[in-house]
């Protein structure tokens, strides 16, 4: 294969931008620990998004300066978090009757493996250790559009988007949409319908790291983010 | 009706071995770090505890669990900035694990507070974390069965509370406090400000009395984040 994804492949950051483009005004938006919390930094000019945090707050906005941090103001991923105006606290269990109940317009969580039919692996890599879950079970399950982030492979270069997933499930059937380093890709009917492909990928090449039939279903977009 | 008790070590002096104890907090934020150190004091051993994490560096939880008080921890998060406190004593076969998907912890919690022995829940259907348990299709959806939790203690933190049981909290310190004081047989909560009856506005009342047994005044409470970075140990 002459392709070498590292010359061409988005960053973590461009990634990011990408997916948060298609946050709409207004939308209520949970973003998981790590990765996919840097959508929020990429919000298009104009358009006010909503976020939650699994621990109890609607609406917090950028982190605190160093040494202004107040340990009881933390989002999920037990990092200091500000308040936007009209944020809002709530206890657990409210905060998750907005996340199964189908309250959130949007999760945006990363993935080890996305299957064509749309199940999600993110939570265990199989391997023993210590599992641990968190909300990722719960979010999967509620939103109404569950997307995900993620390199196109592994470190390894094996493919993240497969036909089956290899390691333990976080959901089945939830994925809607996956951005990827070097695409966007819808999940509908079964299959990976590709939307939007880097100019500098040709679809062979795309087809070729990727572990399932890529489907087209018209026009196939370029995926155009600025340098970050 | 005066639910104040004077000290933490009296609060829960009589939480015996074998009990099933709640403790609010989501990592540092709400965790009522008095308490649990009041409860290491106390010594009592094989609890099972209930928490979203499971401790972090050698203080609060992480502390309880190093004293080797905790034979079981159900919780959906074992992992933090300095987990190895519970990570080496779960990979030596010292502490029994039990898994629970946030949510579901949330609810389980709940239900158990609200008389509700199951209910079903879409989070977790077709994973490993489903096994064994009773599905069931509702409206073309599949759904997961889940118990509803209780605890004999539960040990929680908020910001004011009154003789009376009321109480508030303050800020993402809220999170699982609320919930785990209704479903346990004796809830004890340390507050930072004990007011007077009538001083709290009822609009306002988070937790209402009737789910409060012990109010115990801890002010200026400790924080799990800062004593870490000072690298402090309990005890």
């Amino acid at each position: 294969m002459s392709l070498d994804l590292n010359d061409i492949q988005l960053s973590n950051a461009q990634i990011a931008w990408r997916a948060a483009q298609d946050i709409a005004d207004g939308a209520y938006v949970n973003l998981g620990i790590g990765f996919p919390e840097m959508v929020a930094k990429f919000q298009p000019e104009g358009r006010e998004a909503v976020f939650h945090t699994e621990n109890g707050v609607l609406g917090f906005g950028r982190a605190p300066d160093a040494g202004d941090e107040d340990w009881d103001l933390i989002n999920a991923g037990k990092k200091a978090i500000t308040l936007n105006p009209g944020a809002a606290f709530f206890h657990h269990a409210d905060s998750f009757a907005m996340v199964r109940g189908g309250h959130l317009d949007v999760a945006i969580l990363g993935a080890y493996e996305v299957a064509q039919n749309g199940d999600l692996a993110n939570w265990s890599t199989g391997r023993g250790g210590v599992p641990a879950v968190g909300g990722a079970m719960d979010l999967v399950h509620g939103a109404k559009r569950v997307a995900v982030i993620t390199d196109h492979v592994t470190k390894k270069g094996a493919p993240k988007l497969v036909e089956a997933c290899n390691l333990p499930l976080t959901g089945v059937g939830c994925v809607t949409r996956v951005y990827t380093s070097l695409c966007v890709v819808d999940v509908t009917g079964g299959r990976f319908v590709l939307r939007e492909k880097l100019a500098a990928v040709s679809l062979e090449d795309l087809q070729s790291v990727t572990g399932a039939e890529l489907h087209r279903d018209g026009d196939v977009g370029e995926l155009v983010v600025p340098e970050l | 009706m005066d639910k104040t008790v004077t000290t933490a070590a009296q609060a829960v002096a009589d939480i015996p071995d074998g009990a099933c104890v709640m403790i609010g907090g989501f990592g540092g934020s709400g965790a009522p770090i008095e308490l649990i150190h009041a409860l290491i004091d106390a010594g009592p051993k094989n609890l099972t505890v209930v928490n979203n994490n499971a401790g972090n560096g050698h203080v609060g939880l992480a502390a309880l669990i190093e004293q080797g008080q905790v034979a079981k921890l159900i919780c959906s998060f074992p992992r933090s900035a300095d987990p190895k406190v519970f990570t080496e004593l779960y990979l030596a076969g010292g502490i029994e694990l039990e898994i629970v998907p946030q949510g579901t912890l949330a609810e389980r919690i709940r239900a158990g507070g609200a008389g509700i022995p199951a209910f079903y829940t879409p989070t977790s259907y077709g994973t490993d974390l489903a096994t064994g348990k009773p599905v069931a299709e509702f409206d073309g959806r599949m759904y997961v069965q889940e118990r509803g939790l209780k605890a004999d203690f539960a040990l929680i933190k908020a910001e004011r509370g009154d003789p009376m049981g009321n109480l508030t909290y303050r800020m993402a310190a809220r999170n699982f406090n609320p919930v785990m004081a209704t479903a346990a047989a004796v809830t004890i909560a340390q507050v930072s400000h004990v007011v007077a009856a009538g001083d709290l506005d009822p609009e306002n009342v988070i937790t209402p009395g009737i789910f409060v047994n012990r109010v115990v005044h801890v002010p200026n409470p400790q924080q799990e984040e800062i004593l870490n970075r000072q690298e402090a140990v309990y005890p």
